[in-house]
């Protein structure tokens, strides 16, 4: 590629091909990206577009709307239940996010030191697993995981804590952390994978010194690996985060928001809101206050976690 | 340099708990799925008398051939036409730098962050009007729209990689852009599109919301769109539920480990997930 880019007559161009041509070249080129953009406009812009005519009607998808101005919107800001699904959805980045993104560093961290190739692959591929099944079957397998008689509560009566079996996913005050394992279980690997990756890219011989310097596992982690991986931290937090707030098929197939409202997310809410309790304005002023709340969360961290370099 | 004995002991247990933890759910699912049908297994155990033929009873049951078949369809609708319509974007964004072309790009950038559930209440009502409901037709329209961002924001970046002398010189030979594009780009573009079309299998295969709005017919959807309904008839016999879903994921775990490398390092630098 770089004999060709130092070869090529660049210049010689302009005088083979006369201008008017190469405007209309220029113009020619968008044939390539229309079909793109029609896909893209009439089945993702338009119906976002929709949503925000909808968001301003009381409307329950067969009878005739009626212009309710902001209204639904204010419901969703002050409805104490629409609210909480808000709620839930920042506590479960905890799960999705937090555990997954430190977790995910240390098992890099350790794969990284380790070196053991048998135990290295066998880790890599064991713990990406969960992130290619799809949500609705890990959910399935987590259902039988926190159920009654599952393992959850097998490994604790193991271990002589029979007084904390339970239900999880049926009880009012776990299953929203229960839920949130499950999201937990989905991301390390993909967290770990990645910052593996960034290791990669860290100078060896910084680990060396760190090691002359007498530095341990713990230090040459915080001192080392861990500014090394701004940008691949940034990335982790970005869509972990992005899926937490936007979870539906998860909670959708283990708990359906239950039991009461405990596992209520927004994702679930617009569905029930607009195709089981035919409140489309409603469904819809909640889903673009869901869309406005990620990128308020998202962009601020492209920011920080940029590389400044 | 290897770390010491000492501390690879807790380094390695560490990493052990990491592992059983991410594998402990299916291999339950496993456990629980062979034992006598109608029975409620306690947690993990191995059953003494493994039932095998559970998993035959729940592919009658689940009915995964019509499923399987299903998916296909779909994946085959819609990743590559979803591929090549992202490959001639990317090259007119990255490589022809059309007029205008940043405007698009920012539009597209909306797109990536966009969670399905923004769209999805007016996505059923506009399919219903264009008659397209219950078809899987309609929904490999919404979902190639739906991957347009990334698809196009993944072409566009190995387009900017390629030298723009590259069309430049096959233009004064005379190629037209069309001609220069299949002669020259795409055979070029080949790694960055098989890690694209793997990346839009998965998610194709995966696709839970959109299915489960737009096809009432669980054998119309995908897999993972079916599961709803089979948990719904199921839910209360463990072991089928558990045998039944197990088969609807193992052609993505297969898949997996027969692409494991391709789709650890597609899924990675895609900075997406699933």
């Amino acid at each position: 590629m770089t004999t060709l880019r130092s070869t090529a007559p660049t210049t010689s161009r302009r005088t083979v091909a006369p201008k008017k041509k190469s405007f209309l070249h220029r113009w020619s080129g968008w044939l390539f990206v229309l079909p793109a953009l029609l896909f893209y406009g009439v089945f993702v812009l338009k119906p976002l577009v929709t949503a925000v005519e909808y968001s301003f009607y009381d409307w329950n998808g067969i009878t005739v709307a009626t212009f309710v101005g902001f209204e639904n919107y204010v419901r969703v800001l002050t409805d104490p239940q629409l609210l909480a699904s808000i709620g839930h959805a920042f506590f479960l980045i905890i799960f999705f996010t937090v555990l997954p993104v430190s977790g995910g560093l240390l098992m890099a961290a350790l794969l990284r030191e380790l070196r053991s190739k048998g135990m290295g692959t066998f880790a890599r591929t064991a713990l990406f697993l969960p992130q290619i099944i799809p949500g609705a079957a890990a959910a399935i397998a987590w259902v039988w995981m926190f159920s009654a008689s599952g393992t959850a509560n097998q490994m604790l009566s193991a271990i002589g804590l029979d007084g904390l079996t339970r239900a999880w996913l049926g009880d009012f005050t776990w299953s929203l952390p229960a839920v949130g394992v499950i999201g937990t279980w989905i991301n390390l690997g993909f967290c770990t994978i990645l910052l593996l990756s960034g290791t990669g890219k860290i100078d060896a011989s910084i680990y060396e010194a760190a090691r002359l310097d007498g530095a341990g596992f713990v230090r040459t982690l915080l001192s080392v690996t861990l500014p090394g991986l701004k940008q691949e931290i940034g990335v982790c937090v970005t869509v972990t985060v992005i899926s937490a707030l936007a979870s539906f098929d998860i909670i959708f197939m283990s708990t359906q928001g239950g039991p009461g409202y405990s596992t209520m997310v927004p994702g679930v809410q617009v569905y029930q809101l607009g195709f089981t309790q035919s409140q489309v304005g409603l469904a819809s002023a909640l889903a673009l206050i869901l869309t406005a709340l990620i990128l308020i969360v998202v962009l601020p961290l492209q920011r920080l976690f940029r590389s400044e370099d | 340099m290897k770390a010491p004995i000492k501390e690879r002991i807790p380094g390695f247990a560490l990493l052990s708990i990491a592992v059983i933890f991410s594998v402990i759910p299916l291999a339950s699912m496993f456990t629980a799925a062979l034992h006598e049908q109608g029975t409620v297994p306690v947690g993990i155990e191995w059953p003494a008398d493994p039932q095998w033929h559970n998993f035959i009873d729940a592919w009658k049951v689940a009915d995964i051939t019509p499923l399987l078949v299903s998916s296909i369809v779909l994946v085959l609708g819609v990743v590559p036409a979803a591929a090549l319509i992202a490959t001639m974007a990317g090259y007119g964004l990255g490589q022809l730098r059309i007029p205008g072309g940043s405007v698009v790009f920012i539009l597209l950038l909306l797109g990536l962050t966009l969670p399905r559930e923004a769209t999805i209440v007016p996505i059923y009502y506009q399919i219903r009007d264009m008659g397209l409901l219950n078809t899987q037709f309609g929904l490999m329209l919404v979902l190639i729209g739906s991957f347009m961002p990334f698809a196009v924001f993944w072409m566009r970046a190995h387009f900017l990689t390629m030298p723009k002398e590259l069309a430049e010189a096959a233009a004064i030979d005379g190629a037209g852009a069309w001609q220069s594009f299949i002669r020259i780009q795409v055979p070029l573009a080949v790694p960055a599109v098989s890690s694209l079309c793997l990346l839009l299998f998965l998610w194709t295969w995966n696709t839970f919301l959109q299915a489960i709005v737009l096809i009432d017919d669980p054998s119309k959807r995908t897999m993972a769109g079916a599961l709803q309904n089979f948990v719904g008839l199921h839910s209360t016999d463990v072991v089928l539920l558990n045998a039944g879903a197990l088969l609807i994921m193992a052609p993505t775990i297969v898949v997996f480990l027969a692409f494991q490398r391709q789709f650890m390092k597609a899924m990675i630098s895609g900075g997406v997930k699933g």
